[in-house]
């Protein structure tokens, strides 16, 4: 056959283990090449390093040695404890060797030529002792405040770095971020294969990570800010948008759990994996149709995921009850699953790695995410509106069906939904009061359904003890 | 290791008041450097503490878990545990002012 398959490998990758740095990186860090890790203090260096070395061994049975500069082992161990990683059973097993090497400037008396060896001569033991394949050090350029001679430290450092791709060890080094280049102390002269760069910087007094990977040579990799979290398991770079328009579609139908609408969309409801914006002023009967979605896929034997960033679980309950529908049991039933936070409890990237989260343990076939405006009074626009891009894409890609409900502000055009997201939605449906002749009339129409004939009606429709009825055939 | 060395500690302070040095020259293999290094102690002891001080050699080569105790990342290093506090005097020690202040027998300018 003349066609070729690109039989170029590209360089070998290293898996991180890290949710969301892989794909990222396209399947982890340069094998048997030093990476640098950079940023300011209290940016997540040490522990992406850590995470690296203790997934490697549980994960990939990769042993590893952790070089520690500034913080000795016991702290270390503990620092790391609440995320779940137990280092000193992993040292008594034999799969990891820490050392924690500190210079005190104090102490030291420089007389004549010298050099690192005995920097080499303690990482080679080590790496030799476990049979290493992955190394850390953190953050080497401690040695700078311990060591007179700048000259020979630099070259020693070179020499090291050298070293270790001729141990065919993958390393991480981190750097503290300097003033005006990424590491105080130009480490990225030195170790140039691959460069992240983590961030963390208040945001309207709200705490937001971000992780970029500034270079990486030989291999292609996500370029935008990612952002980043730390949670009770570790380090989560949300990858997103990366993936591409490529995730999959299907004709299949899921319905909208009011039977009268679904004739609106054909007689079939919603497109199953689609994602259905609901928007209306405020009272317009939102969470009500969303809770009715929500109860007709329970009532299928189907999973759904509710988001609420404005009432409790128990509040729902209560007042979907009131309207015949009863959420309690399919909860019970472990069919429905509630998550309600208020929205500034945390960063963006927090609200968005938790529904990832929620969404692989969970794996709902619907999710809820009631309303998509709370979340305004903690981002700008823009970043919502990529957030909610991430959210849609990966629920795409899980063929999960997302309904989004939206609160037009008084005053603003209906047709126009605050976050600008209306572009994202396949399914747009508008609900508003109207007044007739003294009475509050609630009317629902379809503004747009992407791939599916639909109905043009402006429907009026009540919500009743026995549910939301839509007053007449619609056709 | 850690307690081998408090020990050695202990025996050195209980031996009365007569000024003693106990050195432990930490070396990487017989290069030139380190055998510059060790003649280079050994002048300065016999002419400022004839039968005074005591030298340990340690090849990192050969023991290298030993790095660890002393944090000895330069090499040559020369460990002063003994009059205390501990110093660490780094490098070949041709500059004899500076290995004589770092002894402990020269006052710092």
């Amino acid at each position: 056959m003349a066609r070729r398959k690109s039989k170029l490998k590209g360089i070998e990758k290293c898996p991180t283990g890290i949710r969301g740095l892989d794909e990222i990186t396209q399947g982890g860090l340069p094998r048997g090449r030093p990476t640098l890790v950079c940023g300011s203090a209290g940016c997540g260096k040490t522990l992406l390093a850590m995470e690296f070395v203790v997934r490697g061994i549980t994960e990939y049975n990769e042993p590893g040695v952790f070089m520690a500069f500034e913080e000795n082992a016991q702290e270390l161990a503990k620092n790391v404890e609440s995320l779940g990683m137990d280092v000193n059973d992993l040292v008594k097993k034999n799969k990891m060797a820490v050392d924690y090497v500190h210079i005190e400037k104090s102490e030291i008396e420089e007389t004549g030529e010298y050099d690192l060896e005995g920097l080499f001569v303690r990482l080679g033991s080590m790496i030799d002792q476990i049979g290493a394949k992955r190394v850390v050090l953190d953050t080497v350029e401690a040695l700078f405040a311990g060591l007179p001679n700048e000259a020979i430290l630099r070259a020693e450092l070179r020499r090291l770095f050298r070293w270790l791709k001729s141990k065919k060890v993958t390393a991480i080094i981190t750097g503290e971020k300097g003033e005006s280049t990424l590491t105080r102390h130009g480490l990225e002269e030195y170790v140039s294969d691959c460069v992240i760069f983590l961030d963390h910087r208040i945001i309207n007094q709200v705490a937001t990570r971000r992780l970029r990977i500034v270079k990486y040579r030989g291999s292609q990799h996500g370029t935008n800010e990612y952002p980043t979290m730390i949670d009770e398991t570790g380090l989560s770079v949300l990858p997103i948008s990366s993936l591409g328009l490529t995730y999959p579609v299907t004709t299949s139908r899921v319905s909208t759990g009011i039977p009268k609408l679904d004739t609106m969309f054909a007689g079939k409801g919603f497109y199953r994996g689609s994602s259905i914006l609901l928007s209306g002023t405020a009272g317009t009967g939102k969470s009500s149709i969303a809770a009715s979605f929500a109860n007709s896929v329970c009532e299928k034997g189907e999973k759904c995921l509710y988001f609420s960033f404005e009432e409790s679980p128990p509040q729902i309950i209560r007042n979907m009850r009131s309207i015949g529908i009863d959420l309690e049991k399919w909860e019970k039933k472990g069919l429905l699953k509630f998550h309600s936070s208020r929205p500034t409890l945390f960063g963006l990237e927090a609200h968005l790695v938790t529904i990832h989260k929620l969404a692989e343990e969970f794996k709902p076939h619907a999710v809820i995410v009631d309303p998509i405006t709370s979340l305004t009074s903690i981002g700008e626009t823009v970043e919502i509106k990529s957030m909610l891009t991430r959210v849609i894409d990966f629920l795409k890609n899980e063929k999960v069906t997302g309904i989004f409900t939206s609160l037009t502000a008084a005053g603003n055009a209906m047709e126009q939904s605050e976050v600008g997201i209306s572009s994202l939605m396949d399914t747009w449906l508008l609900l508003r009061n109207t007044e007739i002749e003294g009475d509050r009339k609630r009317m629902l129409y379809i503004l747009k359904s992407r791939g599916m004939a639909h109905s043009s009606k402006v429907q009026q429709f009540m919500i009743t003890n026995e549910g939301i009825k839509l007053l007449e055939e619609a056709k | 290791m850690q307690t081998a060395v408090n020990d050695k500690k202990t025996r050195k302070q209980t031996k009365g008041l007569k000024k003693e040095w106990e050195l432990r020259l930490y070396v990487a293999g017989q290069t030139e450097r380190s055998v510059k290094a060790f003649l280079n102690l050994k002048k300065i002891c016999e002419e400022h503490m004839p039968g005074q001080y005591h030298i340990e050699v340690i090849d990192l080569m050969k023991q290298p878990q030993l790095a660890r105790g002393d944090q000895i990342v330069a090499v040559p290093t020369l460990v002063r545990k003994l009059p205390e506090p501990i110093r660490k005097i780094i490098g070949d020690l041709s500059d004899t002012e500076r290995v004589l202040i770092g002894l402990d027998l020269r006052e710092r300018s």
